[in-house]
């Protein structure tokens, strides 16, 4: 709202005549919205990671995602670490704005020292992380002002596995398998083929190289994505997330492609 | 300058200590406690019991609540002022809320009865405040199994395999003491009677426990003797109900040579 009575009742900019002495050549240039310039919201993420694939096993859950912070299209950072250990049960995977993502570890790593301190084995698992991150973000998407991100999160507590889904919007879900974005349509087909029904079976190894050729699968399909990265673990031991791994990749097949790129004919 | 009327001086301000090193407001306030009438407290490896007696203020006059529910796995006694513990109970219940709602998780026992004893102790310390006047016996189930602790409004909670606090309570806890060690592995209804049996040391010469002045509260498995109770959460016995635990009492004067139990030389 326009609170000067100067600018009530003119033509708009387009139709206006600069040239003219009259009425005002100039209206006064107040900004649009004299209230709003205080308050900046999350309108879009900025530095963003791309999908984070998740699976259950036989001794616990896996979960892996790449190290790559992109830019808009721009591949800005290449070793950052997207999985996070929250507390000795928990790991979160993280996709969306980066920065969020780092806001969230910290309120996370500040609940885990509470945890800590309070030293009474009433530690929080998977399941509680969970919940205490949907509240989190659909309480900020319902100040208008989310958390831009889609979050796995998995563990292993008191024997039991948990893996389940959250995002900007503070929705929710659990099952043996999921991934978040690209890898919502690329590699979720996939991992369902491998794991559906084999919850009970799925050895860590055979866990790990389903989820290493999905990752090579997006790394080919998806342009956000890198081929580093890495694979964290949550069984009886607790939780481990590995050193980065890379990805072996074969580009031959390029050389026959034709109808874009470089070639001219 | 002390009041005129008072016997006591470093008493009218709850932060002074008196020159012996105490906090008389604070002392008052125990006070307070021991005036309500007597509650009784007793956990088992299973189950986790309160017991109390209910006053009233004449013959037309109704019972007064004793024992309140602050979520499915805790329940509280209290001793003492009626409204300092509504305050405190719906601070109790809100912070169980708040758990089940942030991390939908049934809040630790020995957190909930933390964060009262915390609220409690800064009413000992801030000048312009007093403390509150009620103690609470509060009993609870987590996933370390049962507990009973005792709040006392010097900011001060312990934990306990059995306790007593309000009126004559010095009497339930000698019978506690003595009986203790066998609670641990005790049925629900060997727990209701000792608890029973130790209340019952707290009344007056003339008086009896009667369905209408006992209110008896559980946490674990049902008894037996109680219906549609599918899980072990906190529930309320008054009334009829309980009138089948108070018949499994031993009557005081019962010839010695009977019981163990009753061979309590007076």
């Amino acid at each position: 709202m326009d609170h000067f009575p100067t600018s009530w009742g003119r033509p708009r900019n387009e139709a206006y005549d600069a040239f003219n002495t009259y009425p005002l050549h100039q209206r006064p240039n107040h900004s649009k919205d004299v209230f709003a310039d205080g308050v900046q919201r999350t309108q879009q993420p900025i530095v963003t990671g791309t999908s984070v694939l998740a699976l259950t096993y036989k001794d616990g859950i896996m979960m892996a995602a790449d190290n790559l912070a992109s830019y808009g299209s721009l591949a800005r950072f290449k070793s950052i670490q997207r999985l996070h250990a929250v507390g000795n049960s928990t790991v979160l995977g993280a996709s969306g704005d980066m920065s969020d993502y780092q806001y969230i570890q910290t309120l996370l790593d500040e609940l885990v020292i509470d945890e800590f301190t309070a030293n009474d084995k009433h530690d929080l698992g998977p399941a509680e992380i969970h919940e205490y991150l949907s509240r989190v973000l659909y309480s900020r998407r319902s100040k208008m002002n989310p958390l831009w991100n889609s979050l796995l999160v998995g563990g292993k507590k008191n024997g039991k596995r948990f893996l389940a889904y959250v995002d900007l919007l503070g929705t929710t879900y659990s099952a043996s398998t999921i991934a978040t974005g690209y890898g919502a349509h690329i590699a979720i087909p996939l991992l369902r083929k491998a794991i559906e029904g084999r919850e009970n079976t799925l050895t860590e190894a055979e866990a790990r190289s389903i989820l290493t050729e999905a990752m090579r699968v997006l790394f080919y399909r998806d342009a956000r994505s890198l081929d580093k990265f890495q694979i964290a673990t949550v069984n009886d031991e607790g939780v481990s997330i590995s050193e980065t791994i890379t990805l072996e990749t074969a580009w031959g097949f390029a050389e026959g492609i034709r109808g874009y790129g470089a070639q001219t004919q | 300058m002390a009041s005129t009327h008072s016997t006591n001086t470093y008493d009218s301000d709850n932060t002074v200590f008196s020159p012996q090193g105490r906090l008389h407001q604070v002392e008052y306030a125990l006070e307070a406690v021991k005036q309500g009438s007597a509650a009784v407290g007793l956990r088992s490896k299973t189950h986790a019991i309160l017991l109390a007696l209910k006053r009233s203020t004449g013959e037309l006059a109704s019972y007064q609540q004793k024992m309140y529910r602050i979520d499915d796995h805790v329940g509280i006694a209290i001793a003492g002022l009626t409204s300092d513990a509504r305050v405190l109970s719906n601070f109790m219940r809100q912070q169980a809320m708040s758990s089940r709602m942030v991390f939908n998780r049934p809040i630790p026992v020995n957190r909930l009865v933390s964060s009262i004893a915390d609220k409690a102790q800064v009413n000992t310390q801030e000048y312009g405040r007093r403390p509150y006047g009620v103690g609470f016996l509060v009993i609870g189930q987590d996933n370390t199994g049962p507990h009973l602790y005792e709040f006392s409004p010097s900011g001060n909670s312990y934990e306990y395999y059995a306790m007593s606090i309000g009126a004559r309570s010095q009497s339930a806890k000698t019978y506690l003491e003595k009986h203790f060690e066998s609670f641990m592995d005790s049925t629900l209804e060997e727990l209701i009677q000792h608890g029973l049996h130790a209340l019952r040391e707290t009344l007056q010469q003339d008086k009896d426990l009667t369905i209408n002045n006992t209110s008896i509260g559980i946490i674990g498995p049902a008894s037996a003797h109680e219906e549609d109770v599918s899980d072990g959460s906190f529930r309320i016995l008054e009334g009829e109900p309980i009138d089948v635990f108070l018949k499994t009492m031993i009557p005081k004067d019962a010839p010695a040579g009977g019981d163990d139990d009753v061979q309590m030389a007076e």
